[in-house]
């Protein structure tokens, strides 16, 4: 018997499904650590993971990651390094995605992680970048995942953690990012993707349980339903399987409260 | 910075470092002095050697590190730090840090100040020091506020002097003092340490001195048997202290699995002001070394957290006949 999804599972076989065969893929931390084990199993076999403490992967970790730095990450890695042998590479122009969370991300995709308020006296610091900034500075793309709620996507971050479309189209070259920008936001609720015209975010699909509406009452601008609007393809069993089978006691998952 | 404020000069190859944590912290961590910590990122973190800076009450240092989980928050709840130049402080298991919050929204104990940085930018920064560099140039962080707010003293935006482009120049950082945990060392400063590195070997190259926490000493003979493996000069190294469980709950490659559960708990504990403060008396204040922080740890906790299996590298063969 296969019970329902929970709206992490849905997520993380979503982002697994950005990940195509074959590519170099930032992988980063939470439901992302899945995704990549997932995309692994699956669709992608010859992906390659890297993690910005130094490592590099080309075969999903052997038991279940609360971080990057736990032993069996390390265990059977294709190599161990040092941060700057990955984020070289990063800066190179050879990693093809990487994956971001955040407390904000903005209608251009722009990521706030640092501070809610004014950063002098904020309302709230949150931990930082980590390299957050770095893979949506210099990946071919990134994705974010995130809850939905007005508050987490609001029309304009306080705070440009992560530089996304910053305020539109040609931006980006124009205060010298060599390449990349946001591809995709994937939440509990919806998957959104980007106008190449305007550098503005849509919404691409709906997730099972929601409709376009819900999902546009839950954004904190005017969200465009994107004209190809459809349902987001459910997990599969099978993905189910993997998935839970990588997370056992659902920590990352949601069948058990992480925080 | 501080550039020229201490030179710990170089040490000397003949004589043994070894000495104890105390000893270790009390000569190379004064107060307001720039401290480097949890270079290996989520694993091999020193907190025995932060523990043992709260109970002698350092005050007024820089703390530097890309990330340092729960390390940094609990340097900056104890009121030991004055400023925080980092890419993330918080708990990788839950998210925020209680402490780092309450002294960045509310100056609690005190204001500290932040420099911010990403991850490839502090790294760069540690490069600079390591290669006695100026600066770095990077087109990491073009576009974002972590560039553009920055005083200039650790992040500058400009232009290459080669090709105009808009570049972010990332001046060197020199720490007054590295702290790295390693898996096992010799009492002259040679390490060996294995698993992802992150910025240890920059870290240890960028400063003025260097606090080895090993938690085996072996002879010099192992660590010779393996130079490829070695961390940090070993001539660099100015302090080798034996400590074993010291980088707990941080994960050590072959030694320790992560304590994931300590993190959520120290979360838990430390929602308050008066939170943090039971927390550190139990677990830093309370007990007088490592030894004693492992027996409350607890017999049982500490076997669950013990490596138990051996996957050893295959070996490599360094003759020269």
């Amino acid at each position: 018997m296969t019970l329902a999804p929970t709206p992490a599972e849905v997520m993380i076989a979503a982002a697994a499904r950005e990940i195509r065969d074959g590519e170099v893929v930032f992988v980063g931390m939470r439901l992302p650590l899945l995704a990549f084990a997932l995309a692994k199993r699956t669709h992608a076999p010859r992906a390659v993971g890297l993690f910005e403490n130094g490592i590099i992967r080309e075969t999903p970790s052997s038991a279940m990651l609360h971080t990057m730095g736990d032993p069996p990450n390390i265990e059977g890695a294709r190599m161990c390094c040092r941060m700057t042998t990955v984020m070289g590479l990063l800066q190179r122009g050879d990693v093809d995605l990487g994956f971001l969370g955040g407390a904000e991300v903005d209608r251009f995709g722009n990521i706030n992680t640092s501070y809610i308020g004014d950063p002098k006296r904020p309302e709230v610091k949150l931990p930082g970048s980590g390299g957050a900034a770095d893979i949506a500075s210099l990946a071919k793309r990134y994705v974010v995942v995130i809850d939905h709620a007005p508050r987490r996507l609001p029309r304009r971050v306080g705070y440009v953690t992560s530089p996304g479309n910053g305020d539109g189209p040609g931006w980006r070259s124009r205060v010298g990012l060599p390449r990349g920008g946001p591809s995709a936001i994937i939440t509990d609720r919806a998957t959104l993707r980007f106008y190449p015209s305007s550098g503005e975010a849509y919404l691409a699909s709906v997730h099972d349980g929601f409709t376009a509406e819900d999902v546009v009452a839950q954004t904190g601008w005017e969200l465009k339903i994107g004209s190809d609007c459809a349902a987001t393809i459910a997990p599969t069993t099978e993905e189910l399987r993997i998935v839970r089978e990588c997370d056992p006691q659902g920590f990352w998952t949601g069948r058990r409260e992480s925080r | 910075m501080d550039a020229g404020r201490r030179n710990a000069g170089p040490s000397d190859i003949m004589q043994s470092k070894l000495m104890t944590m105390p000893d270790a912290i009390g000569r190379y961590v004064p107060d307001g002095s720039s401290v480097a910590l949890g270079l290996g990122l989520e694993a091999l973190i020193p907190f025995a050697a932060g523990h043992e800076i709260v109970r002698q009450h350092r005050r007024d240092l820089t703390l530097i590190g890309p990330i340092s989980d729960i390390l940094f928050d609990q340097l900056i709840g104890a009121g030991c730090a004055a400023r925080v130049t980092a890419a993330w402080a918080g708990n990788v298991s839950a998210g925020l840090g209680h402490c780092y919050r309450r002294a960045a929204e509310s100056s609690v104990p005190r204001a500290i100040e932040i420099a911010d940085h990403s991850n490839f930018s502090i790294a760069l920064a540690l490069l600079g020091g390591a290669l006695g560099a100026p600066f770095i140039p990077t087109r990491t962080l073009l576009g974002s506020d972590i560039a553009a707010r920055a005083d200039g003293s650790h992040l500058t935006i400009g232009r290459s002097p080669l090709t105009d482009e808009p570049l972010v120049f990332v001046p060197a950082l020199v720490p007054d003092v590295a702290i790295v945990h390693v898996q096992r060392a010799d009492e002259y400063g040679g390490c060996h340490a294995w698993g992802n590195l992150g910025v240890m070997e920059e870290g240890a190259l960028a400063a003025r001195s260097v606090i080895a926490v090993a938690e085996e000493i072996v002879p010099q003979s192992v660590i010779e048997s393996d130079p490829n493996r070695v961390l940090a000069p070993p001539h660099k190294v100015s302090a080798v202290v034996h400590e074993r469980g010291g980088a707990h709950p941080s994960p050590v490659q072959g030694c320790w699995l992560r304590d994931h559960e300590f993190f959520l708990e120290y979360h838990d504990a430390t929602r308050t002001r008066e939170g943090f403060e039971q927390w550190r008396t139990r677990w830093i204040d309370g007990v007088p070394d490592r030894a004693s922080y492992l027996t409350q740890l607890g017999a049982a906790r500490v076997e669950n957290l013990t490596v138990k299996l051996t996957n050893p590298a295959a070996p490599v063969n360094y003759s020269a006949s």
